[in-house]
């Protein structure tokens, strides 16, 4: 109904909605918030995690997942508000970008919409809010790249960089107690790439048992399979032919083909001829001398058997993955067909030593000394799967952090250092912007300054004395301060050795204003009519 | 409902299922259609101008979209109603005629149908009121004409097509950019524009998204990106000098499309027919390689022996490429596209300067990018940004400033924005009113003031007193006869459109005025609603 009473016809669907203006801001604002607030305790080093348990019946349903990683929580969670789920997006996205500080982003995006409603509330336009966070995220990214600094590729400076931004991103992890084992390994492991960004080189092996230090980098190659029964089990000096082919019965792929025959003689003889084919298959491929075989796909018995009379190490049911590894690490071709036996030497891979080893129960193939000595091999031990999978995730973020460093090699002092440094510039450019967007930009680095507080309060220090005496600091000229959060004191970062990536802080400064943005601009929801679904 | 009854009261069944049915007719009917068709036109009123707002939109499984785009706003919302999806198709039409002023037209249309209700209600005859806008809306094109000016687009590096391409930048999310995206919008369109026949082909324009990095980073590819990588791992990932061959059959053993049977029924048949399928991977190799081509491109899957044997021959190759991937290569580096193995002969292939691989991200995402065609110029605009969303309505965005470039390619006629082209329209339709004596006057009258609604609405947005700040600019107009005075919707000091270089095509506003007024002629003339009961 209108004001005057008039009935208004119906426009939308039924149970489609529309909210507007201030219930429309009020929703997002109230969604967003949330989603940041329920993932701000496990920023920091001294960080919360948080158990997810997927809903719905079923065995794999009853499996928990304990985690501290921003993306994971938050792409598990099923959010029905719209504004969350840009938060969600944005973390997402943070994560495929750059791999760490998904926590950061969201935190940040809700925290400026917090200020963004106060803002409001004093009757200031949206757009001015907008204009103001504009002013200030340059102001902010400018600083954020005066400060950083770089060094060369080459140098044991980068090198410690490397660790120690390892070990700040380690921190906030279950492993923070190793952090300066996993630090080491995860460098040593980016090292090898040798600025090559492909993350698929670096294999990450689970096993449960033993403990979280029982893990190790192999310079190896590690492919989780058996080798076949009847093989040689230690293979030195290798050549090893990586193919993706056939070996079980290989049917003919012209359409429409179909056996008929009239007597079970004629099925003998085909049987023979397809028994003949795949002989024939076998014998092309020994033609290159290979010493293993490595198959993507399943391998029958009797090829199998005809391979290991050769003197073959058959290695079967290969993964697609795997099998990229093995032919990248050891410099093979990934052959389909066998036809040109006279490039054997180019097609095969080549590996000092393969062998079998057991690391806890569990069999697996070593591929050490290869050609191409860039992949290699984290071995993961724990406690249970859970701590497994959690670690995994943690040495995943802090991989993908140092590929980003190695390839941008710009770096910041950690410990909110560079979000007081940004929050310290928005305040001295909104003394100097006439209109009421100085407001927002005040705003915007109270946002910034948000996330050194959240830090503080999650270790459980005063964080309001401990924020103010880190503001002092910085005015003092103190360029490398920061918070310390095993002492609960504004320490100093560069004895601390506390670095952070640039890209990442950057990253996340970018996303979280567009999303905040986004949502700012927003003044009207339409929820269309949920999708009728049919119960099966 | 019924429609008649007999002495006793009970109706006649006229109508099939008639007790289900719901009818409206007369004033009811009319009052019905525009209250509604207001409410879709209230909505979208808001998102008018540079301070307009976005709209979020929750589709039915739940995704969600942001934005400010007329036409797209309409669609998603799924209107029910049947006189509010003729509002959604107005704001297509001008979508799909000219590609901006999509939110613009929807609320002209909102505006004179508000008139329309008040002239309802003093009693006037719907098609008297229709006949009058129909007159005036002739008036205010007229006018248009007049008051147009043509720009020189080539002056000053094409600074006129920037500053247009900003003004369709500037009501969205990306505003803040809008300077480099109009650059790059207004790079890509004259690199595939034809200046002496004033056409733009926009299927050389290619816009590809890609989550991750910022706004900033969205750049101008003067090539084509193709979301695909090379089929076999192990392929080299640069082809200089490129000869491209462009397939659309796949490296697999034919199958007719004749329902056929082969049947084995020796074991001589059966190496036979092995022999063949073996044959056949050679021969399709061996026809592309043969060519000269040094890159295959096919829009179907390979067999993974096929696949081997591309590598074995030093044949980078990629598959499964989209068919309307597959025409925009073979328009730019001038291929045939070849349909069949046999037919592969050295002057179909296309050329190009480089086919490379680039890589985005930790997630190993890897794109294909095809430089220096031979042709025609084809470009891509590969648009970053820090979300699904927000690189969706940058997309967007972008589409809107490519159109209002094209327009003014094809006729380099614009208006000025900021209200100030309906503002002066206004006052001329309001002479026009006086000099008509039947009773149409009283509707060209309101078509005037419908026009004066859009500069309101603008100011509003904006947060400034719509009555006062239209009311300066209306009389500053008449006193100056400067129709270049609007609404200084940015605060940057001046009303006068042509200092802020606020340009708009003429064409887009010409439809706008047109279509707007044909909607509301239509809505106008039904008086009789018949409808299933549930709606």
């Amino acid at each position: 109904m209108d004001i005057v009473g008039n009935v208004l016809p119906q426009v939308l669907k039924d149970e489609a909605t529309e909210d507007k203006g201030e219930m429309a801001r009020l929703q997002s604002f109230v969604g967003a918030i949330a989603v940041a607030d329920l993932v701000k305790t496990t920023l920091g080093p001294k960080g919360m995690d948080k158990i997810l348990k997927p809903t719905g019946p079923g065995q794999e349903m009853t499996h928990i997942t304990v985690t501290n990683d921003g993306a994971t929580i938050l792409k598990s969670m099923y959010v029905e508000n719209p504004a969350a789920k840009i938060l969600i997006e944005i973390s997402k996205t943070q994560d495929e970008e750059v791999g760490d500080g998904t926590t950061t982003v969201a935190v940040l995006a809700g925290e400026l919409l917090r200020e963004g409603e106060k803002l409001i509330q004093k009757r200031i336009h949206p757009q001015h809010v907008i204009a103001g966070w504009r002013i200030a995220r340059d102001v902010a990214l400018k600083r954020l790249r005066d400060i950083s600094s770089e060094n060369d590729i080459n140098s044991q400076e980068f090198h410690d960089d490397l660790i120690k931004i390892a070990r700040t991103t380690l921190s906030s992890k279950l492993i923070t107690t190793d952090r300066d084992y996993f630090a080491d390994l995860c460098v040593k492991a980016v090292l090898r790439l040798k600025g090559s960004s492909n993350l698929d080189y670096i294999q990450i092996i689970k096993l449960p048992g033993g403990t979280i230090r029982d893990s190790y980098l192999d310079d190896g190659f590690i492919l989780k399979k058996q080798i076949t029964i009847g093989c040689k089990r230690r293979i030195e000096n290798a050549k090893i032919l990586v193919a993706n082919t056939a070996m079980d019965y290989d049917k003919i792929k012209i359409y429409g083909t179909k056996v008929k025959v009239n007597s079970m003689d004629k099925v003998a003889e085909i049987e023979a001829a397809e028994k003949e084919k795949m002989k024939h298959k076998v014998d092309k491929i020994l033609k290159y001398q290979p010493t293993v075989f490595v198959n993507r796909q399943l391998i029958y018995n009797y090829p199998e058997q005809l391979l290991a009379d050769s003197g073959i190490t058959v290695i079967e049911h290969a993964d697609f993955e795997g099998m990229e590894r093995v032919a990248a690490a050891t410099g093979a071709e990934i052959l389909s067909t066998f036809d040109a036996p006279e490039r054997a030497a180019q097609v095969l891979g080549h590996c000092d030593l393969i062998e079998e080893i057991m690391i806890g129960e569990e069999k697996m193939i070593k591929f050490s000394g290869c050609k191409k000595n860039e992949a290699c091999t984290i071995v993961l031990r724990g406690a249970s799967t859970h701590i497994l999978d959690e670690v995994d995730r943690s040495i995943h973020d802090a991989l993908c952090v140092l590929i980003t460093t190695v390839k941008n090699r710009r770096v910041v002092w950690g410990g909110g250092n560079s979000e007081m440094q940004m929050a310290a510039a928005c305040e001295e450019e909104a003394k100097k912007v006439q209109g009421k967007q100085a407001f927002a930009i005040e705003a915007f680095a109270r946002a910034l300054r948000q996330i050194p507080t959240i830090i503080c309060d999650n270790g459980g220090y005063d964080s309001a004395e401990l924020i103010q005496n880190f503001k002092v600091e910085l005015q003092k000229g103190n360029q490398t301060c920061g918070l310390n959060m095993t002492d609960g004191t504004v320490g100093n970062m560069s004895e601390l050795g506390v670095k952070e990536c640039l890209r990442v802080k950057e990253q996340a400064l970018m996303a979280a204003s567009e999303a905040a943005e986004l949502i700012m601009r927003v003044d009207d929801i339409v929820k269309c009519a949920p999708r009728k679904r049919e119960r099966a | 409902m019924s429609l008649a009854f007999d002495d006793y009261g009970r109706p006649y069944i006229i109508l099939r299922d008639q007790g289900s049915k719901k009818r409206m007719k007369g004033l009811e009917a009319y009052k019905s259609n525009i209250l509604a068709a207001k409410a879709v036109a209230n909505t979208l009123s808001s998102s008018l101008g540079p301070k307009g707002m976005d709209k979020m939109l929750v589709s039915p499984d739940g995704d969600v979209s942001v934005t400010n785009d007329g036409s797209i706003i309409v669609e998603k919302m799924e209107i029910q109603h049947p006189t509010a999806k003729l509002l959604v198709e107005l704001s297509q039409s001008q979508d799909a005629e000219i590609g901006d002023g999509t939110t613009g037209v929807v609320v002209l249309a909102g505006k004179l149908l508000e008139q329309a209700l008040t002239l309802l209600d003093k009693g006037n005859h719907p098609l008297k009121i229709s006949d009058g806008f129909d007159r005036a809306c002739d008036v205010a094109i007229k006018h248009l004409e007049t008051i147009s000016e043509e720009i020189d687009i080539q002056a000053n590096e094409h600074e006129a097509l920037i500053q247009a391409a900003c003004t369709a930048l500037g009501s969205k999310v990306v505003s803040k950019r809008k300077r480099e995206l109009g650059k790059i919008a207004v790079t890509a369109v004259l690199d595939v524009a034809d200046l002496a026949r004033k056409d733009v082909n926009l299927d050389l324009i290619k816009i590809q998204t890609k989550t991750g990095g910022s706004v900033e980073d969205t750049r101008l590819i003067s090539g084509i990106l193709i979301d695909k990588d090379m089929s076999h791992p192990q392929m080299p990932k640069e082809v200089k000098e490129a000869k491209i061959c462009l397939l659309t059959c796949p490296f697999e053993p034919p199958k007719p499309k004749t329902k056929h049977n082969i049947n084995i029924s020796s074991a001589e048949d059966y190496k036979k027919l092995y022999q063949q399928e073996q044959q056949y991977f050679v021969d399709m190799v061996k026809l592309v390689k043969d060519s000269g081509a040094n890159i295959a491109l096919c829009q179907w899957g390979f067999d993974d022996e096929a696949n081997h044997l591309l590598l074995q021959n030093e044949l980078p190759a990629v598959r499964w490429v989209s068919g309307t991937d597959v025409e925009l290569i073979a328009m730019a580096t001038g291929a045939r596209i070849i349909p069949r193995f046999q037919e592969i002969t050295p002057e179909k292939l296309g050329k190009a300067g480089s086919v490379k691989e680039v890589q985005f991200g930790t997630s190993n995402e890897r794109m294909l990018v095809i430089e220096n065609c031979q042709c025609t110029k084809a470009v891509t605009i590969l648009i970053r940004g820090g979300s699904q969303m927000i690189v969706d309505e940058a997309k967007r965005s972008i589409h809107d400033a490519i159109c209002v470039i094209r327009n003014l390619i094809k006729d380099n006629r614009i208006v000025y924005g900021g209200g100030s082209a309906e503002l002066a329209c206004a006052i001329q339709v309001l002479q026009y009113a006086d000099e008509v004596s039947s009773v149409e006057q009283y509707a060209i009258r309101s078509f005037a003031d419908a026009l004066e609604g859009i500069p309101c609405c603008l100011a509003d947005n904006c947060g400034l007193n719509p009555i006062t700040s239209v009311a300066q600019a209306k009389s500053r107009q008449l006193q100056e006869n400067n129709p270049r005075i609007g609404i200084d919707c940015m605060e940057l000091g001046t009303t006068d459109m042509k200092e802020q270089r606020i340009y708009e095509t003429l064409s887009s506003k010409k439809q706008q005025i047109q279509l707007a007024t044909q909607v509301v002629k239509m809505i106008l003339k039904i008086d009789d609603v018949i409808a299933p009961d549930d709606y």
